[in-house]
């Protein structure tokens, strides 16, 4: 059995996107800012990939820009918040811990240049706390930019409540929405949402895509100078067959978000459940705000990456926060941020199940886990010291 | 491109000489659990010689591919040889290691040479025979 269980990741492109793409290679190849016929008709696509886009969130055409995808997308929306706050003297961020590195290592570029950033802890299931929230709002805050679903642990935040509280106190509200756009009903007039981002290829669109939601009047500064495509805010041809294979993609995600949402849940507390068995573990995040699809657990005694190669060789494809797969030293800034310690972040497994998912593969892969973790612990010292009694267990 | 060569691959997927060994004359243990990273040696030795060699490793893909190969090079071996094993020859062995992964092989001659500190000092007398 073949399973792809890193959806998080990214995702499989849909037929619809596919098929959606082709007359965009094949005949309307020319530039939509061409007068010429094969240049109009790829203009119009876009225009209309572009409204398709904005309704699926509750947006006006005219707030949707294209981009290269998710990371673009926060990099541009944080910095054009930063530089708006920056004309009143506002040099103030609230962020939290969890966030991905697109906006943690924007917010790191901002703080050289003088901005100050709280960074809020979440609670122990990776959840920002709005009181908090509300308390670290000083005078000059210009932007909370908190995400709308945690990419690694599924926690998913309580948008609406950031919305009213940053609509309260005028503060501009950014939210990095590449896990949730597609996956669960996101509304960002209903949030109150001034700065959203996506990404195509998590929503089963092609790579290389996403987009950029401002609110109307928000003044967007460029990343990329050049022509005028995208209204002056993001110059480059636009990138026309993956523009309309993304808003393919999204629509059907859209149209079906209710219907594999509720399915997967059922699987996803499936397999939590059978995941939940194997001793001395914990799941990470939250049980009930989670995203559909997201399983993410911590197993004691064993290392993430020897886990994940022996779940690929018995054909399951999925991801860890451990350190040795990510190339650093320090497990994932998440893990640690809910209160892994390290010695438990080192051996975490994220499973991200896919919208076809089936109950025969969920269970395949609880015992293929359950398996590869005994197999592991069989041989390790930590594992040895911990059932010995010399030290602890955590978990 | 595979991250790991076929070498890594198999002695992490069939690893040699797992285990423990109760009345070890020598015991090493490096890293941390904090790090990520933790092996555990054990060895046998009769007449200065490797008689048996057994690990226990905490750890990714090829920091169990290089506790592995490293017992396999050093079994059998007089103890003098199994001092002049370094991390090179372990990751050689197992044709080449990622750069960022070379520090598994440093752990496993580390282990190696913990376990035979330990047994000198238990034994202090084989140590200046050497």
């Amino acid at each position: 059995m073949k399973i792809y269980a890193d959806n998080a990741a990214t995702t499989k492109m849909s037929k619809a996107a596919i098929e959606a793409m082709l007359p965009y290679l094949e005949t309307y190849y020319g530039n939509p800012s061409s007068l010429y016929e094969e240049g109009q008709k790829a203009r119009e696509a876009v225009e209309k990939a572009r409204a398709d886009m904005a309704e699926c969130i509750g947006a006006e055409p005219g707030e949707i820009v294209f981009t290269s995808g998710g990371s673009e997308s926060d990099n541009q929306a944080i910095l054009s918040a930063a530089a708006i706050g920056k004309k009143t003297g506002k040099m103030h961020i609230i962020s939290d811990t969890i966030e991905h590195h697109a906006v943690l290592h924007t917010l790191k570029k901002l703080e050289k240049e003088g901005f100050r950033v709280t960074y809020l802890p979440v609670n122990e299931n990776g959840i920002v706390r709005t009181e908090e929230l509300e308390s670290a709002i000083r005078e000059d805050t210009c932007l909370v930019t908190i995400m709308y679903a945690n990419n690694e642990i599924g926690t998913v935040q309580p948008v609406k409540e950031i919305g009213e509280i940053c609509k309260k106190h005028k503060i501009l509200f950014h939210t990095d929405a590449v896990q949730a756009v597609g996956h669960i009903p996101v509304d960002v007039k209903a949030d109150h949402i001034d700065l959203l981002s996506a990404s195509a290829h998590k929503f089963h669109g092609p790579k290389g895509v996403g987009f950029l939601y401002a609110r109307k009047g928000i003044r967007l500064s460029t990343l990329i100078e050049g022509g005028a495509q995208e209204r002056g805010k993001r110059a480059g041809t636009e990138n026309v067959p993956g523009i309309v294979a993304a808003a393919a993609a999204l629509k059907e995600s859209c149209g079906q978000m209710s219907e594999t949402g509720e399915r997967l849940k059922l699987l996803r507390d499936m397999l939590i459940e059978g995941l939940s068995e194997i001793p001395h573990s914990a799941l990470n995040g939250d049980p009930e705000k989670r995203l559909p699809s997201n399983v993410s657990f911590c197993f004691e005694g064993i290392e993430g990456e020897s886990l994940l190669l022996l779940l690929d060789d018995k054909g399951v494809m999925a991801s860890s926060g451990s350190a040795c797969t990510s190339g650093s030293l320090d497990p994932s800034h998440v893990l640690l941020a809910i209160g892994r310690v390290h010695d438990v972040a080192h051996g975490s497994l994220r499973l991200t199940l896919g919208d076809d998912a089936t109950e025969d593969e969920i269970r395949y892969m609880t015992v293929a886990v359950k398996d590869v973790v005994n197999y592991l612990r069989g041989f390790s010292p930590v594992w040895r010291d911990l059932v010995n009694g010399k030290t602890k267990f955590i978990l | 491109m595979a991250l790991y060569s076929e070498k890594v691959m198999d002695h992490f997927r069939n690893p040699r000489n797992v285990g423990v060994i109760e009345d070890a004359d020598g015991v090493g243990e490096v890293g941390n659990a904090k790090c990520g990273d933790i092996m555990k040696m054990y060895l046998k030795i009769v007449d200065d010689r490797i008689e048996d060699v057994k690990f226990e490793t905490f750890g990714c893909g090829s920091a169990i591919a290089s506790s592995s190969m490293a017992t396999e090079l050093i079994k059998g071996q007089p103890v003098s040889e199994a001092m002049k094993l370094t991390n090179q020859a372990v990751a050689e062995a197992l044709d080449g290691l990622p750069a960022y992964k070379m520090h598994c092989s440093v752990l496993a001659e580390e282990a190696i040479k913990n376990a035979l500190e330990d047994y000198y000092t238990k034994n202090p007398d084989k140590r200046k025979e050497q």
